[in-house]
């Protein structure tokens, strides 16, 4: 299965996806053979209803927020390219790419790439703020119904009151990187030993 | 009839014998709390010298003068330090395990503690035969089993010590929590090491059936540990559940249910300190959640309290004991063994983390390395093991004895003091502001859902997979079963903001803002 799936993949693709991503070689070939068995129509794209066959991910509070993120703006499919460039945001970070030249650009596993990433799942309208609503809409996904909307409320006014500095009753970005938790900012799926 | 003269105060006389040994623990504690508010009252000594080594250095002091007084100093007993020293600090630090670091790192510190703990049993222990054999005359009698004995007693890193150096430097908390949990998983090695050689050595042969039964003891010992603590952990939980008509013995039973642990743990041999820690960890969550606020921070204070003064307790006896010990001193033996485990001990971590250092995200850098192999301090742990041991099996205890002391002292010592200024030197990072914010707590689980959800794209089952179907399945049963009322249903953000709000509310108050309030 793996190889015959790694056998649709052509080598410069690879290379190409490797210079984009910061994947290894088996990283690719694993992800892709993950990707080809996600492909239920066989057209080598994903669709929504593809990520939403995925048992465990319909029962994420964020499932539907992490399936859009994979979705371009106003589009409802997902090739290979695509999809292993939204995963490169969840890339471990390594030592020797720390101290890599700097002019050669952010690459997608950066500290704000990744913090960026996470704060577009708050911001639906992408306005680069979390409002209050948005804010809400969050918290009841992750707490569930049975608690009262006033309660949220003032536990979403809280948080706003918190990080916002600038007085607008909103979080920005730059808000959104200052109140990060420190150890959480590597968001780093273990994809390591993925070969 | 009146034989005997009646006395001008019939009833006042001095019978000090029968309150004598109430008064004289009495009398120690108190003069651990006074030492321990002493310290901290001198300006500036506690930021030059860790306390641990203060209080041994009080401790040699007293024992130097019960002994100029013409009494024998008291010895710290194994049986007393097991009992009644130990438990209190491995309670406080499972209570208070910061398990979301701990379960992050487990794999290293697993690592650390299982394998590196019989690198350096088997290191020092193998080495130090070599030395014997070559030393001649009165060494030469130590046979192999001893020698690797000596060397599992000696190769574990201490908990009390490393809590009590550790807790001042402010380390960071990935170091803090692998040297710790390295330090409190260690047991499960040393115990199996101990009664395996101790056995051996008095039948005088080992097979290869031998090792591995030695192996499945260890599994046994560890796993069962944890097994009963989790039980006792889960029977606290439930009583806890039906306490609210009867809060004030809410405190007692996070104590005795957990002491039991240990204490059913130890009748078996297994690890109790691995007992212990699994019974805290468990108990912690449901615990909290049934009992009342002040029963929590009676709990709270009360673990504080015990642990702090057995740990002065310990210290003090430490430098009392090594006045009172039967000493036997041998320059080969002492400085062979302290050489040894230094070395050791830097071969392990170095050769560990290149190993580590493959699987690991964040990985180790050179400079927590050296903070590790460094801050792997020798306590009373080591020198009760070998007071236990007995002169008819052991003729050599007292050379151990004085050995197991000084390598105590070297690494209490020497490291204890220069380990601050080192991390100063080296640039290590501190903890942070440990503030928890609400902001903090919804990202936190924002995240975790977020990669929960990204590695089951990638078809990965990592840690956020199986730490996501563990939440699950507590919310499901556990938490139904384990937790009265409304609360069992109440997710931890809402728990969360609970707490913040209460514990801001009190600062409020205390600070006299109450009454600008409208």
């Amino acid at each position: 299965m793996g190889s015959r799936a790694s056998s649709l993949l052509r080598e410069e693709d690879i290379e190409e996806i490797k210079k984009q991503t910061g994947f290894s070689h088996s990283q690719i070939t694993r992800l892709y053979s993950r990707f080809h068995s996600l492909d239920k129509g066989e057209n080598g794209a994903l669709s929504r209803e593809d990520f939403q066959r995925i048992p465990e991910l319909a029962i994420n509070p964020l499932g539907d927020r992490i399936i859009n993120a994979f979705f371009p703006e106003g589009e409802d499919q997902v090739n290979f390219r695509g999809f292993m460039r939204t995963l490169a945001h969840f890339r471990p970070v390594e030592d020797n790419e720390k101290n890599k030249d700097p002019t050669s650009g952010e690459p997608l596993n950066s500290r704000t790439n990744k913090l960026f990433f996470a704060f577009q799942l708050y911001d639906l309208d992408r306005d680069d703020k979390i409002s209050r609503d948005e804010l809400l809409q969050v918290l009841r996904m992750m707490v569930g119904v049975n608690i009262s909307d006033e309660q949220l409320g003032s536990i979403a006014d809280r948080t706003i009151q918190e990080a916002d500095t600038n007085g607008d009753m909103c979080i920005s970005f730059s808000e959104f990187t200052k109140v990060m938790p420190g150890k959480a900012i590597d968001i780093t799926a273990d994809l390591q030993n993925g070969a | 009839n009146h034989t005997q003269s009646k006395k001008p105060f019939p009833v006042l006389s001095l019978g000090y014998d029968h309150v004598r040994l109430p008064f004289e623990i009495s009398l120690w504690v108190l003069l651990a709390s006074l030492m321990k508010l002493g310290f901290h009252l001198i300006p500036r000594l506690s930021s030059i010298v860790p306390e641990s080594c203060l209080l041994i250095v009080v401790g040699l002091l007293v024992g130097g003068l019960i002994k100029l007084v013409g009494e024998i100093p008291p010895v710290l007993e194994s049986k007393i330090f097991f009992l009644y020293l130990l438990p209190p600090i491995i309670l406080d630090a499972g209570y208070f395990l910061p398990i979301r670091q701990f379960t992050e790192n487990l794999g290293t510190i697993l690592m650390f503690a299982v394998v590196g703990t019989l690198w350096n049993a088997f290191f020092v222990g193998g080495l130090l035969y070599g030395v014997c054999q070559l030393e001649g005359h009165r060494l030469v009698t130590v046979d192999l089993l001893s020698c690797l004995l000596f060397g599992s007693i000696i190769s574990a890193v201490d908990p009390v010590a490393v809590l009590a150096v550790f807790e001042e430097i402010h380390i960071n908390e990935l170091l803090h929590i692998l040297v710790f949990g390295e330090s409190l998983l260690n047991d499960a090695v040393t115990v199996v090491l101990y009664h395996l050689f101790e056995e051996y050595s008095s039948v005088g042969s080992i097979t290869v059936m031998d090792v591995f039964l030695g192996i499945v003891c260890f599994l046994v010992v560890s796993l069962g540990g944890i097994v009963v603590g989790a039980i006792y952990g889960i029977l606290a939980a439930f009583t806890s559940r039906f306490t609210s008509h009867t809060r004030v013995i809410e405190p007692l039973f996070v104590f005795v249910y957990s002491y039991m642990a240990y204490l059913s743990a130890e009748v078996f041999h297994l690890s109790g300190i691995m007992a212990l820690i699994a019974c805290g960890a468990v108990m912690r969550p449901y615990v909290e959640a049934n009992i009342s606020h002040k029963s929590h921070t009676t709990i709270k204070y009360f673990l504080k309290m015990w642990s702090s003064v057995s740990d002065t307790l310990i210290f003090i006896f430490l430098g009392v004991s090594t006045v009172a010990g039967p000493h036997e001193w041998n320059w080969t033996f002492v400085m062979a063994t302290l050489i040894f485990c230094l070395v050791a001990r830097v071969l392990g971590v170095v050769g560990l983390t290149f190993v580590i250092n493959k699987f690991r995200i964040i990985k180790l850098t050179s400079k927590d390395q050296f903070i590790i192999a460094y801050g792997g301090l020798r306590g009373a742990i080591a020198f009760s093991l070998v007071y236990l041991l007995k002169t008819e099996h052991f003729p050599m205890r007292n050379m151990f004895l004085t050995a197991i002391i000084t390598v105590i002292f070297f690494t209490v010592f020497v490291q204890g003091m220069t380990i601050r200024p080192l991390v100063d030197l080296l640039a290590v990072k501190k903890k942070q502001e440990t503030k928890r914010s609400i902001n903090e707590e919804i990202h936190t689980q924002f995240l975790d859902h977020l990669l929960t959800g990204i590695e089951d794209i990638c078809g990965h089952y990592g840690h956020h997979h199986w730490k996501d179907k563990l939440n699950r399945f507590n919310k499901k049963y556990v938490k139904k079963c384990l937790i009265a009322g409304e609360r069992s249903k109440e997710p931890q953000l809402i728990a969360f903001y609970h707490k913040m709000e209460m514990k801001q509310a009190i600062e409020l108050v205390e600070s006299g803002g109450g009454a600008k309030l409208p």
